[in-house]
């Protein structure tokens, strides 16, 4: 038995890479006169003929590796079509395999700036990684914080960058409050609140946000599906503009600079007499704040994903799933849906507003520039490719979307002169390729990279739920 | 005076619903007994549905009153009293009564208690058996609020009320039979498996009084038989009265107390189900003739 599925594989094996080979060279001696000879002018004026086999060798290697890899996954012959998961490793992450996998997940968040410092030599070089680091936590919290709203109680919103933005200007305008700092500077010395407005500010960004939260959803959550998702992308849109145009509140479209940095705990990342390096006894380096930064959305992502565990296992979360199911039998059985959905839309945006507050103090400065549509479109993106629900699968998708959007940046050999050319902007694409991505994934897996859901009780065995049996939801 | 007018766990009276120009219920009343099977019969299009639905809180009746009473009738003064009032809910001298058509549909369930299936099952398909039987208690389970800070931090004193909760999902799945899917997918079970459950999901809320819309439909006889049995069962050990509409003549003449018969929205008979039977008008309803030919069809199929 298993020397038959051996040698059926080893033959697999030749025939795809047969395949591929021939795949490979048609592509190739297709694109030697389409793509590896290109006219160009001259520096005279005239035409000159410049080749670019490298180019053709890359399309052709393409190809063949596609091929390849569509020969192992995908069309791994009649027999095995569609019995085992196309992905096993994505399937795994959610089951048994996903539990032992996640202290090693953890270890390795936590080990992630170590390991950046170690690896490009030094904290001033690891800088682009921190930075990444914490550019890729901020979408995953965001993206949790948006699985509650869409994932778990299927209310579909499209404005969610809204209350993200509240947060990030309650802290911006808190924290530069003249009168606030003033009355603090009265009661509990000058630089109080520069020091501790961060930490004073996030509980209560996160709360405005939620506030914000029910009062939007007060009036819009009776209406389903799409009407839903036009008014919430509606509401995004008037705070967006009510920042840009209430200039005297916000700084319009300018936006609100001067905002204090992050302090570790009332303790300055500064070079002088008490900052966190003299304190420590460390050597003064400007990358201390960075890394604590990255520590502080590590600890805000954890606490929505531990809060999200925690409460689909509550009766309000099995209430948001029962309402994605089915609105009706929900209604039947006394759940009051109004409530129910106001609650998924508050902690929702609450955890949106944490984060807000958390992008204000990194970048130092807000403007309503950062709180385009586009954001909420990432973010819904990185909820539906991840599979929606699932909170391992919406931090893969943010690691892949955020992380490989941010890496299109570092092709340089694409500017080989071989290749495209010095001219040839890769991040130019991104958003090409982001759309080709999505087109690919939902093509393959439709219901996102994690699609069954875990069952929040059991009695023998927790089982996996088919995403085919599960609903997404009609608002 | 009949069995079901003594002490009537809800009283429907000159009961209308209108949708524009077209009268679905016109001025039905009629009395079910507490710890009593009601039936309630008819051809297509009478206008059954209309009437659950009202009861249930979906429909808003143009006209009529639903009163529901926990504990024991009210006396009509105690009633009128209430419906001259404006407010939903009073308590009695023995209870408590509730104007049913004054009540948001989570209301009838949550604080009437008023339980219901559906005619097109709606089970929670992608979430699990046991989770569905929870989701059936969230009203008990969130007594202390929506978000208890005793659930948030999973205290002992939430463990013992879900473990409580947890048990009498379980009663229900062995009264059912079902103990063994407790942890698959609602979706996953058979046809007959899930009306069962859908039935037990609604017991697991605690309701006094039970509605089911055609409980019976699409079972095979076996298990229109096991139904019956079930629905004896919460009738005399839950002590929860049922109310039903079913075409399956076995089930509704099997274990009712008391027939109601719509036809056209009016209510056309009333009565035992041996009484039922023999009504001309009922069986002029169902065999569509006109009424002076009842005779002749009666002596024809010889009742």
């Amino acid at each position: 038995m298993h020397e038959a599925t051996a040698a059926a594989s080893s033959g697999l094996l030749a025939r795809a890479l047969k395949d591929a080979a021939a795949s490979a060279a048609i592509t190739a001696l297709l694109l030697v006169p389409l793509v590896g000879m290109h006219a160009t002018e001259g520096p005279s004026g005239a035409l000159v003929l410049k080749y670019r086999f490298g180019l053709v060798a890359i399309f052709a290697l393409l190809v063949g590796g596609l091929r390849l890899g569509l020969h192992l996954t995908v069309w791994r012959g009649d027999s095995a079509r569609g019995a085992a998961p196309r992905f096993p490793a994505l399937a795994r992450l959610a089951g048994p395999a996903g539990d032992a996998a996640k202290p090693v997940f953890f270890a390795v968040l936590l080990l992630y700036p170590l390991l950046a410092v170690l690896g490009s030599g030094g904290l001033g070089p690891s800088r682009y990684w921190i930075d990444l680091g914490i550019y890729i936590l901020t979408y995953v919290m965001l993206g949790w914080g948006l699985n509650i709203v869409v994932g778990l109680a299927g209310l579909l919103d499209l404005g969610y960058v809204a209350f993200y933005a509240v947060g990030a200007y309650t802290f911006a305008l808190l924290a530069g409050s003249v009168p606030i700092s003033d009355f603090f500077a009265g009661t509990l010395g000058a630089d109080f609140w520069r020091l501790w407005s961060f930490w004073v500010c996030l509980p209560l960004s996160g709360l405005l946000a939620a506030l914000w939260g029910v009062i939007l959803g007060f009036p819009v959550l009776r209406l389903r599906g799409d009407y839903l998702a036009i008014v919430t992308l509606a509401f995004g849109e008037i705070i967006r503009l009510v920042l840009i145009n209430w200039v005297d509140l916000t700084n319009g479209g300018a936006g609100i600079a001067s905002i204090p940095p992050i302090s570790f705990f009332g303790i300055p990342f500064s070079s002088g007499e008490g900052g966190f390096a003299n304190l420590f006894g460390l050597e003064f380096n400007p990358m201390h704040r960075n890394i604590f930064l990255y520590f502080v959305i590590l600890a805000l992502a954890a606490l929505t994903a531990v809060a999200t565990i925690r409460l689909r296992r509550m009766p309000v979360g099995r209430a948001w799933e029962a309402l994605r199911e089915d609105e009706i039998a929900c209604r039947s059985l006394g759940i009051n849906t109004t409530l129910t959905k106001l609650t998924a839309f508050s902690i929702g945006a609450m955890f949106g507003g944490f984060a807000g507050a958390f992008f204000a103090v990194r970048i130092r400065f807000v403007s309503p520039e950062s709180f385009t549509f586009m954001e909420s479109a990432v973010i819904l993106a990185i909820v539906v490719l991840g599979g929606m629900g699932s909170q391992i699968g919406v931090a893969v998708s943010a690691i892949l979307l955020i992380g490989g959007m941010e890496m299109l940046r570092n092709l340089t050999f694409l500017k080989d002169p071989w290749l495209f050319g010095p001219d040839f902007d890769p991040s130019l694409y991104r958003m090409l390729i982001f759309g080709f991505a999505m087109v690919a994934v939902m093509a393959w897996r439709p219901r996102g990279l994690v699609s069954s859901r875990l069952a929040t009780i059991f009695l023998k065995e927790r089982k996996k739920v088919s995403g085919d049996l599960v609903r997404e939801g009609h608002g | 005076m009949r069995p079901w007018e003594q002490d009537p766990i809800l009283a429907v009276d000159r009961l209308s619903m209108r949708f524009g120009g077209l009268v679905a219920v016109s001025d039905v009343s009629f009395r079910v007994g507490r710890g009593q099977v009601t039936a309630v019969i008819g051809p297509n299009g009478a206008g059954k549905t209309t009437v659950f639905n009202c009861i249930t809180g979906f429909y808003k009746p143009s006209a009529g009153r639903l009163a529901l009473s926990h504990g024991a009738a009210p006396s009509p003064s105690e009633l009128d009293a209430l419906t001259r009032t404006g407010r939903a809910a009073a308590r009695t001298r023995k209870g408590g009564v509730f104007l049913l058509e004054r009540l948001p549909d989570h209301k009838v369930a949550s604080a009437a208690r008023v339980g219901r299936t559906f005619q097109n099952i709606r089970l929670f398909s992608g979430m699990t058996v046991l989770e569905n039987l929870l989701v059936a208690q969230h009203m008990g389970l969130t007594e202390t609020g929506l978000l208890s800070p005793a659930a948030l931090l999973n205290l002992p004193s939430w463990r013992r009320r879900e473990a409580a909760a947890v048990e009498r999902a379980k009663t229900w799945l062995e009264r059912i039979h079902l103990i063994h899917r407790a942890d698959d997918p609602a979706g996953d079970l058979p046809y007959g498996d899930q009306r069962r459950l859908e039935i037990a999901r609604a017991m697991c809320a605690q309701p006094v009084l039970l509605c089911l819309d055609e409980p019976a439909a699409g079972l095979n006889p076996r298990e229109s038989a096991a139904l019956n049995e079930l629905l004896l069962s919460i009738r005399d050990a839950d002590a929860t009265s049922v109310l039903l509409i079913e075409h399956d003549m076995s089930v509704v003449m099997g274990i009712s107390d008391h027939v109601v018969v719509l036809e056209y929205g009016r209510k056309i008979a009333d009565g035992t189900p041996e009484e039922v039977r023999t009504d001309p008008r009922v069986i002029a309803a169902y065999l569509g003739v006109e009424e002076d030919a009842v005779e002749a069809i009666e002596a024809e199929v010889g009742v």
